[in-house]
């Protein structure tokens, strides 16, 4: 039995002109070249996209989810971020 | 911070599931939620890839072109699946190929129903509308579950699997109005299929070893006896509708309960089925043994290709 295997891939695709790609699984492939292929044949088998990006998993970094509340608290208590924060007088329009 | 103790983690992991929050790969989680989830994904993916096996057999022998090509889109789907799946497992840090391994050495489980051949082409038929049915009734289900890379799997597996029922009925439907030998293997292909359909949604409840604590999890949403039931609710009348007859004599619309009560089911079968005494079993575990082994030469060539590619590019 082989013990190297193909590297895994995140696949990315972009449902049509204008909006982002997103992320909609993985899949092994030897190099990118396949990788493209084998995300077009299994994640767009019915034109869910029209653009692809691969991207080796070993390269998609993240941060620590038991971190996540302090990596995040900075933004909790800016509320004045919003424009909901503000007192407008009534009647006032287009703001 | 302060390192919270197994007890704090599990009842934090506990309260997320009961808030319905998903739970996501590099989240906290309970050992024997990850090894629980493991086993039921991987089973499921290895499904999903011996599940192409009997339908896999029929395409060079389709009728016409159209139910062809239907075919092998379909089968070519399952293909997919597995892969969504076995991506999924990947995501609990599980390795593939052992999991794969463990499939061919015996020590995991795929879904019993594969275990039965497809003898005539109406069996085709029956297996979309009867054994795709039955896996979208619990994939459904699945598309709520707690662990949120298995439910976007499902999510799109049964977005996609919708048509896998349909053209099977619609096969069906076909051969039910067709001659009378035409009809008379439609209704033989429901009488083999319909009792191995039930048995897909697993034991009892009373008898289901993991269910009470995977219902807990939220990893599944329904017991295996009300899928069991929504299914033959669900299929009865569709039956019906195109004359054929489910084989169950004691089959009856059950006013007060709002269900049809039926005929309690062989488990003896179907214990017999999954320790490996089906009649394809061995059939189904040699042929995926079989593609593993005469396959590993193309992954070492691409491997190898890659490599080559990867030094030109640098030199």
């Amino acid at each position: 039995m082989s013990t190297h295997e193909w590297p895994l891939w995140e696949v990315f695709i972009r449902s049509k002109q204008g909006l982002n790609h997103k992320h909609v699984g993985s899949l092994r492939a030897a190099d990118a070249t396949m990788a493209l292929e084998n995300a077009r044949d299994v994640y767009t088998r019915r034109s869910e996209g029209i653009s692809i990006w691969v991207v080796e998993s070993n390269y998609v970094h993240a941060n620590d989810p038991s971190d996540a509340d302090a990596f995040f608290d900075p933004s909790d208590t800016k509320i004045y971020r919003h424009p909901t924060f503000y007192e407008v007088p009534d009647g006032i329009k287009h703001m | 911070m302060k390192e919270l103790s197994i007890a704090e983690l599990e009842a934090k992991f506990q309260d997320k599931i009961d808030r319905e929050i998903k739970i996501e790969p590099n989240d906290w989680m309970p050992d024997a939620y990850r090894k629980t989830l493991i086993r039921q994904i991987s089973q499921h993916a290895h499904s999903e890839v011996v599940g192409m096996l009997p339908e896999g057999n029929w395409i060079t022998r389709a009728p016409n072109l159209r139910r062809k090509a239907v075919l092998l889109a379909k089968v070519q789907d399952e293909a997919g699946h597995g892969l969504y799946l076995y991506s999924s497992v990947e995501t609990l840090g599980a390795d593939r190929e052992s999991t794969i391994d463990d499939m061919h050495a015996g020590k995991a489980k795929y879904s019993s129903i594969f275990n039965y051949p497809a003898l005539t082409w109406a069996d085709i038929g029956a297996i979309g509308w009867l054994v795709d049915g039955a896996a979208i009734m619990n994939q459904v289900a699945l598309c709520r579950t707690s662990y949120g890379p298995y439910a976007r799997a499902m999510v799109k597996i049964c977005k996609e699997e919708s048509f896998h029922q349909r053209q099977g009925y619609e096969s069906l439907a076909v051969l039910a109005k067709g001659s009378p030998e035409q009809k008379a293997m439609a209704q033989d292909a429901l009488n083999r299929f319909w009792w191995p359909a039930l048995m897909m949604f697993g034991p009892s409840d009373a008898d289901s070893p993991h269910s009470a604590q995977s219902i807990k999890w939220k990893i599944k949403r329904l017991s295996n006896d009300e899928l069991r039931q929504n299914f033959i609710d669900a299929t009865v009348p569709q039956a019906e509708l195109i004359g054929l007859t489910v084989p169950d004599s004691n089959l009856k619309w059950n006013e007060s309960r709002g269900h049809y009560d039926f005929s309690p089911i062989n488990w003896e079968e179907f214990y017999q089925v999954l320790e490996g005494n089906g009649p394809c079993n061995r059939e189904r575990i040699e042929a995926r043994r079989k593609a593993k082994e005469n396959g590993m030469w193309v992954r070492e060539a691409a491997n190898a290709f890659a490599a080559k590619r990867a030094m030109k590019k640098t030199a």
